[in-house]
């Protein structure tokens, strides 16, 4: 369990984080979420000590941060960044073996540990473990750079913006990517991003930051159906919110039994899927599968009604 | 091809009489000579293989050295015992045309650095072989070389103890420096125009500066004049040496230190990487490259500026060149001279190859 209490930064006369407080359970994802200049990188980097805060502190499982030298600290905390911040001289082994050799480990065990990570992200191992980071395309640099953060296996993975510099269908496959991995690992994370999307997707909660202030803390849903101020409201778009609210349930949980025509959806697609299906190909129902076979379909008004639930 | 070839001069002081190469040797040992030459030149200059334009000039060469061979002890002949043969412009002329085809033949083949390594080591061999046969022994340069064989050995070593040393110096001292202003930019700023201002004081000021500030700390200083320093001398001139060394070495290891992408650097620090590890690890290895490349002016600078030393009773190959001045034979001159072209050009070669063999590793294809 992570604990932030009541962190304050301040710099020359700017509060940049403006007593900040909250608790983030152990095996989720925090998505911390603000436009630039919200203090949301900041807050981050408070976490790892990359800042020292003006006043209060972050305890780690009970144990404050300010107990810790920062760079042992910073060993036990992984940590990936937007534009990768790979090291352009080391191959990829060395770059996601970084942290275990910091931390002494023997060649043995960090070889197999960087052999079981390329593995863990589809990158075969004697294709990429001697290759350079300029030698990889910008979304492998960015699956080196979260294996590097995940190396030491470490209690806590803090990321800024990890995603920022790809494009938006290498985007949607990292995300998908880390919420698999995240949860065969059980890992805790902690992310900073600004885009709203990228936070209801992968948040399990998602923090809201503005003008150094912590103005929501909630899960995606509560964040979407009741925005505690207008800028968290002005953050979802009300344009866009059912349909990030209907991306939110996947569809077996409004599967009924029922014929339905055409291409069918797999089970863990979502409602936003489904819709824009029956949109698009005019139906009012589409079938879905589950490894192949049809189990079930959802209707355009079982999506209404869950769109509505909230009214 | 029509500037005099060679010149002939009654003895070491006055100025000889200009040669053509048609008259250096008879015309039966003439003809293979300038026939390489000219073979050389036409091989050389419109080639478009690039082996062809290597061999061209070799020949040439081959050629230019055979007519030097044969024309020294011919011109000589019953000219009298002082009388002294040199290489003139249109020597010069074509030995200088067919280094710069072999040159670029050389760039055109784009050689790795172990390719280059051994080029440079085949020259150097090459060269050896040519001077330590004797065949070169009847030109006035050799002949002033024979005089001084002993004085020649020490002073190549002083030189040598002027260039190495003043650059290890200004590295012992430059690269604390240099790490210390990467990371303290107000420190950064106090000394770089500091160090430029230094640089920009002419060489000969700067030695003759030397004089009275060195006299005075032998003078004052205890136990300073029993361990040579002095006015005069190699201690003067290797502090001058330094003293030039110094912005190249501080300001290219402060290029190269910055030449680390912030982004990696941040994350160094994210990992946990303490200050000395950052440095070791990432930037030093990063900006090696950079740093290389200011040792590698600061090299070819001092061995060039180890001349002046001379003048102010340093050592080194300046004592010929400023002996040869002041009696004006030029041939005394060029027995300071070109060996210290040789060691530059040479020097540069080899920095070269380290700049290139560090800049491997990390491969720059996308």
């Amino acid at each position: 369990m992570i604990e932030i209490d009541n962190i304050t930064k301040i710099y020359a006369s700017a509060r940049a984080v403006d007593g900040v407080s909250m608790t983030i359970d152990t095996g989720t994802i925090t998505v911390i979420v603000g436009t630039s200049g919200s203090g949301k990188t900041t807050l981050l980097r408070l976490i790892n000590r990359l800042e020292e805060p003006t006043s209060g502190e972050v305890r780690i499982n009970g144990q404050s941060t300010l107990d810790v030298k920062p760079h042992i600290l910073r060993r036990r905390i992984g940590y990936a960044i937007q534009g990768h911040g790979l090291f352009p001289h080391h191959t990829v082994a060395r770059n996601i073996g970084a942290v275990p050799q910091l931390l002494g480990w023997s060649r043995d065990k960090i070889d197999a540990r960087v052999d079981e990570l390329l593995d863990l992200f589809s990158m075969a191992p004697q294709e990429f473990r001697h290759r350079y980071p300029s030698e990889l395309s910008g979304g492998q640099q960015q699956r080196v750079g979260v294996a590097r953060a995940l190396a030491s296996r470490p209690d806590l993975i803090l990321m800024d913006e990890p995603f920022g510099a790809l494009d938006p269908i290498i985007r949607t496959r990292a995300q998908e990517d880390l919420r698999r991995i995240q949860q065969a690992l059980g890992s805790t994370i902690i992310l900073v991003t600004h885009d709203m999307e990228e936070a209801i997707r992968l948040g399990d909660r998602v923090a809201v930051m503005d003008g150094g202030k912590l103005v929501q803390h909630a899960t995606p849903a509560e964040i979407i159906t009741h925005p505690a101020t207008d800028f968290v409201a002005d953050m979802v778009g009300d344009v866009e919110r059912p349909l990030r609210l209907l991306s939110l349930t996947p569809l077996a949980e409004v599967m009924e039994d029922g014929p339905a025509n055409g291409a069918p959806l797999p089970r863990e697609a979502n409602l936003r899927d489904a819709l824009s299906a029956c949109l698009w190909t005019g139906r009012s129902a589409v079938p879905i599968t589950d490894k192949g076979k049809i189990i079930g379909r959802v209707t355009l008004d079982a999506i209404r009604a869950r769109a509505e639930v909230h009214a | 091809m029509l500037a005099p070839f060679m010149t002939l001069a009654a003895n070491r002081i006055v100025a000889g009489d200009a040669v053509p190469i048609w008259a250096v040797v008879p015309v039966s040992q003439m003809i293979p000579g300038l026939a390489a030459i000219v073979a050389g030149l036409a091989l050389g200059l419109p080639a478009r293989h690039v082996g062809l334009r290597l061999a061209g000039p070799l020949v040439g060469l081959a050629g230019l050295l055979w007519l030097l061979v044969q024309g020294a002890p011919a011109l000589l002949e019953g000219a009298g015992d002082y009388a002294r043969v040199s290489p003139a412009a249109g020597f010069w002329c074509l030995l200088v045309i067919f280094a710069l085809l072999m040159a670029d033949a050389i760039t055109a083949m784009k050689p790795g650095p172990f390719q280059r390594a051994l080029l440079l080591t085949a020259v150097l061999g090459a060269l050896s072989v040519v001077l330590g046969s004797g065949a070169l022994a009847p030109l006035s340069v050799m002949q002033e070389f024979a005089a001084r064989r002993d004085a020649f050995a020490s002073e190549a070593t002083r030189h040598l103890w002027l260039a190495f040393g003043s650059l290890g110096m200004a590295g012992l001292i430059g690269f604390p420096i240099g790490v210390l202003s990467h990371r303290k930019p107000a420190l950064r700023s106090a000394i770089l125009p500091v160090l430029s201002f230094l640089q920009t004081i002419p060489s000969l000021a700067m030695f003759g500066l030397m004089i009275p500030l060195l006299g005075w700390v032998g003078a004052t200083v205890p136990g300073a004049r029993s361990i040579g320093i002095a006015g005069i001398g190699f201690a003067p001139a290797f502090v001058a040496l330094v003293l030039y060394s110094l912005l190249p070495v501080v300001g290219n290891t402060v290029a190269g230190l910055a030449a680390t992408p912030p982004q990696a650097l941040n994350a160094a620090r994210g990992i946990g990487m303490t200050a000395a590890q950052r440095l070791w690890r990432v930037e030093l290895p990063i900006g090696l490259p950079v740093i290389l490349t200011g040792l590698r002016i600061v090299l070819v600078q001092n061995i060039g500026l180890a001349v002046i030393a001379g003048l102010i009773g340093g050592g080194g190959f300046g004592t010929f060149v400023f002996q040869g001045l002041n009696q004006t034979a030029t041939d005394l001159i060029l027995l300071g001279a070109l060996p210290t072209v040789a060691l530059a050009l040479t020097a540069a070669i080899v920095m070269d190859i380290l700049v290139d063999l560090t800049r491997r590793l990390p491969k720059e294809t996308p």
